[in-house]
């Protein structure tokens, strides 16, 4: 169908009336521009917006202890409820969908008092008591030696691994990090890995300030027993933590002998939920960019049919010249349909394009001017190149049907006889 | 090649009925040069759309080279117009953003003639009607004569049985229209059956017969000595 002539004929067609043919396929270019860049600006916010998640594994859920709030089983209400180490064991056991539970304690904070010595030097430290695991629920890169291991765990080694803030503190350039020692309270750790938080957003100052150190470590060498501040709760990918999180809540309320009905004695922070009210959002964010990109399309396209109904109307004559000379029907309605297909295909394509010139540029504005808040990496996915294509060729085809017809409608020897 | 049995047609408009053609019998033989002469109104033109498949009659039948040519969907009647029959048109309807040889290529290419074949075809014809030079120019750069020699070189192209001229030099001075006309005795003089609708009498009589229509009827149907265009140009 697509031959050479064919080519020919309709470039030739199309080259016939030059500024009436870039008109037309404006009105498609700037369709399909709009359409893309919509969706990749709903893509640059979502990007934005889950950022502020860090990169935390989102199936996941931060659960700590607060004051009851129910008398029960003879106990007065306001106890507060402190979480123990036989806790997590209990969790893991009768909940096997959970993949990590991890155990936290924390000493210091944000602008806390110093607590972290190296020779003369002090700082104040965010000092962290975890389990191995917590590196994949917050992911972060190891830049020297090693996150901390079971065997730490097991042994209660006193090792730690330090932020970038926390080097920058408490060593002078070039000074060797890894082997030396810093005291944490006055315990000496021995430093065995640095680390670096990436792709977070907001508490970059304070994951940059951070010291992990085993969690069994932690509690010994701070006298906190078998306590344990708060856990990092996350569910196996197929399962949804905002599903298992009351079974979570049942089995510690029962250990604690808190009434099942009490809903603040259990403090958390449901990430899934957030997340994926979020996500919801930047979904129906995305509905909306394909709605309004499709309606803006649609007058584009609108546009191409009707210059076709006129392009046809013009050459009414010249169809009739056509057919005197043999051209059947169907070869008049394949011209005017190719036409339309490839002014829509080609106006389109070149719609495309320059929404990705148009993205590069804002991205690469973006790395340039350093991160803007709720906005990031403005992106459409091959997937949506292919959807919008898809419609181009979809709507090229109608915007031509009606033109075609019409083309054939007129009696060869009416369609001569006009002027 | 041509039988015309008893044809009838008429156009309605509204309410209104014109009966346009009361009943015309008429036979062309091969290599004839018929010219087919009346008034406005007469039905000359109808008649001759008739002939090029382009408007059906009501009534009649119509033989085209032994093959009756009746209900005809636009398909066939496309087929045929490109098999049987060349038209060539008082206003030339040349395509404006082809070349001349393009334009002469175009009915092959509806019979699905190679390209390359197209070529040689239409710079053959081109050149039998004396334009060769002019094959790549576009039909605004050329004179209203060279125009029409291009559309008769168009409807040789396809080499049909009969060539249809409506009006062939209606739009054209004496000079030139006797230079077509000698182009059209000269295709003629080679074996083709031409048609020539006209009301001009000097040029109907560069013909070797004419048929006069008046009120959708044959009045007269005689074969004349035919003048030869050659000794005025």
């Amino acid at each position: 169908m697509f031959n050479k002539d064919r080519w020919t004929e309709i470039i030739e067609a199309l080259n016939a009336n030059k500024v009436r043919t870039f008109l037309t396929a404006f009105g498609v270019f700037w369709g399909i521009t709009i359409l893309v860049l919509l969706l990749a600006l709903t893509n640059g916010l979502r990007a934005g917006v889950t950022a502020d998640f860090g990169n935390f594994a989102t199936n996941s859920m931060f659960m700590w202890g607060q004051r009851s709030s129910i008398s029960y089983k003879g106990l007065p209400k306001g106890r507060r409820l402190e979480y123990k180490v036989s806790d997590i064991e209990a969790i893991k056991a009768e909940i096997p969908e959970l993949k990590y539970v991890s155990p936290r304690n924390s000493l210091g904070g944000y602008n806390g008092a110093n607590n972290v010595t190296r020779n003369t030097k002090t700082g104040a430290f965010q000092i962290y008591g975890d389990y191995p695991e917590f590196i994949k629920q917050k992911p972060m890169d190891i830049l020297e030696g090693r996150f901390l291991s079971y065997s730490d765990i097991n042994a209660k080694r006193k090792v730690c691994v330090i932020g970038p803030d926390v080097v920058k503190g408490l060593y002078d350039k070039d000074e060797e990090v890894m082997g030396s020692y810093i005291k944490i309270n006055g315990v000496n750790f021995l430093v065995v890995g640095t680390f670096k938080i990436t792709n977070s957003q907001g508490d970059t100052e304070e994951e940059a300030n951070t010291v992990f150190i085993p969690f069994t470590t932690f509690n010994q060498a701070f006298n906190y027993g078998d306590r344990v501040g708060w856990m990092a709760i996350t569910a196996e990918d197929k399962t949804s933590i905002t599903q298992v999180k009351e079974r979570v809540f049942d089995i510690v309320k029962s250990r604690h002998n808190i009434a099942p009905a009490d809903q603040r004695a259990i403090g958390h922070r449901d990430i899934a939920e957030q997340f994926q009210r979020i996500n919801g959002l930047f979904d129906i964010l995305s509905i909306v960019g394909y709605f309004v990109g499709a309606l803006i399309l649609m007058s584009g396209i609108i546009g191409i049919s009707n210059i076709m109904l006129i392009v046809v109307k013009e050459r009414t004559k010249e169809i009739g010249v056509r057919r005197a000379l043999g051209a059947t029907p169907w070869a008049i309605k394949g011209q005017i349909l190719q036409e339309s297909l490839i002014l829509t295909i080609l106006s389109g394509m070149v719609g495309i394009s320059f929404s990705a010139l148009v993205i590069w540029i804002m991205n690469s504005i973006l790395d340039a001017g350093g991160p803007v808040e709720n906005f990031s990496n403005p992106s459409v996915s091959m997937q949506v190149v292919f959807v919008a294509l898809t419609i181009l060729v979809i709507s090229g085809v109608l915007a031509g049907l009606i033109p075609a017809n019409s083309a054939t409608k007129m009696k060869p020897v009416d369609a001569l006889r006009i002027e | 090649m041509i039988q015309i049995k008893d044809l009838h047609k008429s156009y309605h408009m509204g309410s209104n009925s014109l009966h346009v053609l009361k009943g015309i019998n008429f036979n062309v033989k091969e290599g004839e040069l018929v010219s087919i002469m009346g008034s406005s109104g007469s039905g000359k033109s109808t008649l001759l759309n008739i002939l090029g498949m382009l408007d059906e009659a009501d009534e009649g039948s119509y033989t085209l080279d032994n093959v009756p040519i009746k209900n005809l969907n636009e398909k066939i009647a496309a087929r045929y117009r490109n098999e049987f029959l060349g038209f060539v048109f008082q206003s030339f309807n040349l395509i404006n953003y082809k070349s001349a040889l393009d334009n002469v290529a175009l009915p092959l290419f509806y019979k699905g003639i190679t390209r390359k074949e197209r070529s040689e075809k239409a710079a053959h014809y081109l050149e039998k009607v004396g334009l060769a030079e002019w094959s790549h120019h576009l039909p605004s750069e050329l004179s209203g004569g060279q125009k029409q020699r291009v559309a008769i070189a168009r409807a040789l192209a396809s080499e049909p049985k009969v060539l249809l001229a409506d009006e062939p030099t209606g739009a054209l001075d004496t000079k030139t229209s006797y230079e077509v006309m000698d182009l059209i005795q000269g295709i003629n003089d080679e074996g083709k059956t031409i048609l020539v609708v006209t009301h001009e009498d000097d040029i109907a009589h560069m013909t070797k017969r004419i048929v006069n229509l008046k009120d959708g009827l044959i009045i007269d149907d005689s074969t004349v000595e035919q003048v030869r265009a050659q000794q005025y140009v």
